[in-house]
C-alpha cells in the first residue's frame, strides 16, 4: 500500500493544478466572450494593431 | 447648426497610461463583424487596440492620449451601417460581474473537491465489499474530510449567506434545508471517520454543492446577457447631451452626468435629455412618451420640458432643473412605488413549496430517530439513519426545479428579442388572462416611418434614401429607415451639405439633387393631411413627394388576430384622443378601448380589473403608463420606451414587430408547465427515496447516484421548456 503515498499526492496535485488553472483563466478574462472566441478561432488573419 | 460629436470626454484614464473607451454597437448580424468592425479601426490615428465583444456587443477602444479624438472611428462604424454609442458600466452590473466570478470560482472548487473525493468514495465502496483494510479505509476518509471540509466551507457559501439572511428576516427558503443538509452530511462524517465507521457523506455534501453551483451561474449568466442587452439599448437610445459651458464651449457628456442649473442645447430631431426649462428657441415638441398624445405640441422660452420628449422642429438652449422634474415625475414614481409592494406579495411556486418542505423533512427526520430509538437502536445508530434521511432529502432538484426551466425560457425568449428583468417574471406572465395595450410608440412604431412613396421610382428612393442619411432629423431617418431595409449597405454623399429648416442637398453626377420641403423642392404643397408629414425629393426634372407618419407595428393586426384566437381577452387604453385610437382600434379589430386616459386612469382601471379576478399584462412604453405597468400583474415594454417605463415593467422587446408578445406569453405559459412538472419529479423521487432513507437502506453510494440522478433528471426534463408555440411556428 506505499504506492498510496505517491499516487494519492500525485492525484491531488494534478487536480490542484488544474484548479488552478481554471482560476488563472477565469481572472485574464478568457470567460467574458465566449461567443466571440467561437467565430475568431475560424478567422484566418486576425487583425492585431497593437 | 451641426455639432460634431465629441466622444473624448468619455475616455477613461487605465492603469497602464493609456485611456479607454467603451461602445455599444447596434447592427452586429454575423461573426463577420467581428473582422469588419475591427479591421476598419485599424487605421485610425491615436487608437491602440479595438476588441469587440462578440456576447455583449460592446466594442473596447484604448486611446494612447486623453486628447485623442474618437469621432472618426464613430463615424466610420456608422458608414458600415452599425449604431454607436458610448457606454458607461453601471455600478449595479459590474457589481453582478464580481458575482457571478465568485459563483465561478466556488463551482470551480466544489467541482475540483467532488472529483477527488469521489475518486477516494468510490475506492472505499469498492473495498467495502472486498478487503480494504480498516486502516487505509480511515486514511482515504480522513483525506476526504482533508479536502471536503475547506472546499465545503468556501463553496458553500452563497447557500450558507442566503440561508442566514432568510432566517434572520423570519423566512424560509430553499437555501435553510440545503445548508442544514451540507453541514450535517459533513459534521456527521468527521463524527463517523473518527469512530472509524464504514460509512462517510463527504461526496454527496460536494456533489450537492456543485450541482446546485452549476443551476445558479447558469442563472447568473442568462441574467448578465440579458442584462447587457438591455443596458447597450439604454446607452444608444440616449447617448449624449451637447453641454453649453459657461464660456460658450459646447462638449457632449452623459446625459446621466448632467446637474440643476447646467445649459444644454437640443437640435432639432433629437430626444431632449433632461427636465428643464426652455431659455432660447422655440420648437414643436412630441411629448407622446409623456402623455401619450401624439399632436405635436408648441414650446417658448420659459415653458418646462420634461426628459424623453423629443424636439421637431427648431433647436433649444434648456437650463436643466432637477427641481422641476420633480412634481411631474415624483408623481409617477409614487404610484410606481405602491404598485409594486403589492406585486412583491406574489409568492413564487418554489417559495411556496420551501415553506413546508423544511418544516415536513425535518420533522420526518426527529420521527425516524424516535421511531427506531422505539424499536430499541442504539441512540447512534437512529441518529444516523435520521441525518441519513435529511441528506437525501437535501432538496438538490427540488432547488434545481425553477431555476433551470428559467434559465431555458429566458435563452428561448432572448431569441425572440425579448429581454427579461428576472426569472421570477415567467409564473407572473403565464398566469395572464387580459392583455391591455398602449396605443403610441407600442402598437405603432415609436418613430415616423414612412407610409407612402409611390410617387417615387426605386432609383430616385434611393438616391432619397441616401439623402436622408446626412440629416438627423426624424421625417429624413424615416427615409433612409425604409431604404435601409431593402439595401443594408446605404452610404451617405460625402459632400451632401444641410440646410436647416429646408432639407439636404447635393450634386450627384452633374446634377442637383434635393429633400426636403416641397418648397425646397419647387412643388406645391400639398392639402394638410392630419395623419402624415409630407417631404418631396427632386433630382433634375424627377419630383415627387413622400408621406412619413405614424404608422402600425407591421405585424399588428396578425399579432392581435391570434392572440384572440388563443383566448386572451384585448383592450387599449391611450393618452390619445378618441377619434384617433377609434381609428387605431378597427384597423386591429379591436372592440373594447378608451381614448383621452390620463396615468392613474390607467392604474385604477387596471387595479379594477385584478379585483374583478383578470390575470392583466400591460403593455406600454409611455411615461403615463409606468404606474399602470407596476400596477398590473405582469408588464412588457418596448426597447424604445421612456427609462422610468422599462424600469418598471418585467420584460422589454425589441424590434419593430408585435409578435414577441405573443411569443412571451405561449414561452412562459410553457415554461411554468415544466416547471411544475419538475416540481413533480422532484417530489416523486423524494416519495421512492425518503422510505429508503427511513428503514435504513440508504449508503453513501445509494445517496450520490439518487441525488445525481434526480437532479440530471430535472435538467433534461428543462430543456423541454424551448420548445413552445411561437409566432412563427
Amino acid at each position: 500500500m506505499t504506492i498510496l503515498l505517491y499516487l494519492v499526492p500525485a492525484a491531488l496535485g494534478l487536480g490542484l493544478l488544474s484548479l488552478a488553472a481554471f482560476m488563472w483563466s477565469l481572472r485574464s478574462g478568457q470567460y467574458d466572450d465566449l461567443d466571440g472566441a467561437a467565430h475568431r478561432i475560424l478567422n484566418d488573419d486576425d487583425v492585431r494593431i497593437d | 447648426m451641426k455639432i460634431a460629436a465629441d466622444y473624448s470626454s468619455f475616455l477613461r484614464p487605465e492603469a497602464d497610461g493609456r485611456f479607454n473607451l467603451e461602445l455599444a454597437i447596434e447592427g452586429i448580424s454575423s461573426a463577420d463583424s467581428i473582422v469588419e468592425i475591427e479591421g476598419a479601426l485599424a487605421s485610425i490615428p491615436g487608437l491602440s487596440r479595438a476588441r469587440l465583444n462578440f456576447t455583449t456587443r460592446r466594442l473596447t477602444t484604448e486611446w494612447t492620449e486623453a486628447d485623442c479624438d474618437p469621432s472618426p472611428a464613430i463615424r466610420t462604424l456608422e458608414r458600415l451601417g452599425y449604431r454607436v454609442a458610448p457606454f458607461v458600466s453601471d455600478v449595479e452590473e459590474s457589481e453582478e460581474d464580481r458575482y457571478t466570478r465568485w459563483l465561478l470560482r466556488c463551482l470551480a472548487v466544489s467541482g475540483f473537491a467532488a472529483i477527488n473525493v469521489m475518486l477516494l468514495s468510490v475506492s472505499v465502496w469498492a473495498g467495502n465489499v472486498t478487503d480494504i483494510t480498516p486502516e487505509t479505509r480511515d486514511l482515504f476518509h480522513w483525506l476526504s474530510a482533508l479536502i471536503a471540509l475547506p472546499a465545503a466551507g468556501f463553496s458553500g457559501q452563497p447557500f450558507f449567506y442566503k440561508a442566514l439572511r432568510a432566517l434572520r428576516q423570519g423566512d424560509m427558503t430553499m437555501d435553510v434545508p440545503i445548508s442544514i443538509g451540507i453541514i450535517l452530511a459533513l459534521g456527521m462524517s468527521v463524527y463517523e471517520t473518527a469512530h472509524h465507521a464504514e460509512h462517510a457523506y463527504f461526496d454527496s455534501a460536494l456533489m450537492l454543492i456543485f450541482f446546485l453551483l452549476s443551476g445558479r451561474v447558469l442563472e447568473h449568466a442568462m441574467r448578465k446577457r440579458t442584462r447587457s442587452a438591455a443596458a447597450n439599448l439604454a446607452a444608444l437610445r440616449n447617448p449624449v447631451a451637447s453641454k453649453i459651458s459657461p464660456d460658450g464651449h459646447m462638449s457632449d457628456v452623459p446625459s446621466d452626468a448632467l446637474v440643476a442649473g447646467d445649459l444644454i442645447l437640443v437640435t432639432a430631431g433629437s430626444r431632449i435629455a433632461a427636465d428643464g426649462v426652455i431659455e432660447a428657441g422655440q420648437s414643436q415638441i412630441d411629448a407622446s412618451l409623456m402623455t401619450g398624445e401624439t399632436e405635436l405640441a408648441a414650446v417658448k422660452p420659459g415653458d418646462l420640458v420634461y426628459a424623453g420628449t423629443f424636439n421637431h422642429h427648431g433647436a433649444l438652449t434648456i437650463r436643466v432643473s432637477a427641481a422641476g422634474s420633480r412634481t411631474l415625475l415624483a408623481d409617477i414614481e409614487k404610484l410606481i412605488d405602491e404598485a409594486l409592494t403589492s406585486r412583491s406579495r406574489y409568492v413564487q411556486i418554489a417559495d411556496r413549496i420551501a415553506r413546508v418542505y423544511a418544516p415536513v423533512v425535518h420533522i420526518a427526520a426527529a420521527l425516524t430517530a424516535m421511531m427506531w430509538i422505539a424499536l430499541g437502536t442504539s441512540v447512534h445508530d437512529a441518529l444516523i439513519i435520521a441525518i441519513a434521511v435529511l441528506i437525501i432529502t437535501c432538496p438538490c432538484a427540488l432547488a434545481l426545479a425553477a431555476p433551470v426551466v428559467q434559465v431555458i425560457t429566458a435563452g428561448a425568449l432572448f431569441q425572440k428579442g425579448l429581454l427579461i428583468r428576472s426569472g421570477d417574471m415567467i409564473e407572473r406572465m403565464a398566469e395572464i388572462d387580459t392583455i391591455i395595450f398602449d396605443k403610441t410608440g407600442t402598437l405603432t412604431l415609436p418613430e415616423p416611418s414612412l407610409i407612402d412613396a409611390s410617387q417615387l421610382s426605386d432609383g430616385a428612393l434611393l438616391m432619397a434614401g441616401r439623402l436622408a442619411l446626412s440629416s438627423h432629423h426624424p421625417l429624413a431617418r424615416a427615409v433612409s429607415e425604409a431604404v435601409r431595409e431593402k439595401q443594408k449597405r446605404l452610404e451617405p454623399y460625402p459632400d451632401a451639405q444641410e440646410i436647416t429648416g429646408s432639407g439636404i442637398q447635393c450634386v450627384i453626377d452633374g446634377v442637383e439633387a434635393r429633400l426636403g420641403s416641397p418648397s425646397f423642392c419647387s412643388l406645391p404643397a400639398p392639402l394638410w393631411n392630419e395623419n402624415a408629414s409630407v417631404l418631396a425629393f427632386r433630382y433634375g426634372s424627377e419630383a415627387g413627394l413622400v408621406y412619413v407618419g405614424q404608422s402600425l407595428r407591421p405585424d399588428a393586426v396578425e399579432t392581435i388576430k391570434k392572440l384572440k384566437t388563443k383566448g386572451y381577452h384585448v383592450m387599449i387604453l391611450s393618452g390619445d384622443h378618441a377619434d384617433i385610437v377609434r381609428k387605431v382600434a378597427s384597423e386591429l379589430g379591436v372592440s373594447e378601448w378608451r381614448g383621452h386616459v390620463l396615468p392613474k386612469e390607467k392604474r385604477d382601471l387596471l387595479v379594477a380589473m385584478k379585483e374583478q379576478g383578470r390575470k392583466v399584462l400591460m403593455v406600454g412604453d409611455g411615461l403615463n403608463d409606468a404606474p399602470a405597468l407596476a400596477a398590473a400583474t405582469a408588464s412588457l415594454s418596448p426597447a424604445t420606451g421612456a427609462d422610468l417605463t422599462q424600469a418598471s415593467a418585467d420584460a422589454i422587446f425589441t424590434g419593430k414587430r408585435l409578435s414577441p408578445v405573443f411569443d412571451m406569453l405561449t414561452l412562459t405559459r410553457k415554461g411554468k408547465r415544466v416547471m411544475i412538472e419538475n416540481f413533480g419529479l422532484a417530489l416523486i423521487y423524494n416519495l421512492i427515496a425518503v422510505p429508503l432513507a427511513v428503514l435504513g437502506f440508504v449508503t453513501p453510494l445509494i445517496a450520490a447516484a439518487a441525488m445525481s440522478g434526480s437532479s440530471i433528471i430535472v435538467a433534461l426534463n428543462a430543456l423541454r421548456a424551448r420548445r413552445a408555440e411561437t409566432f412563427n411556428s
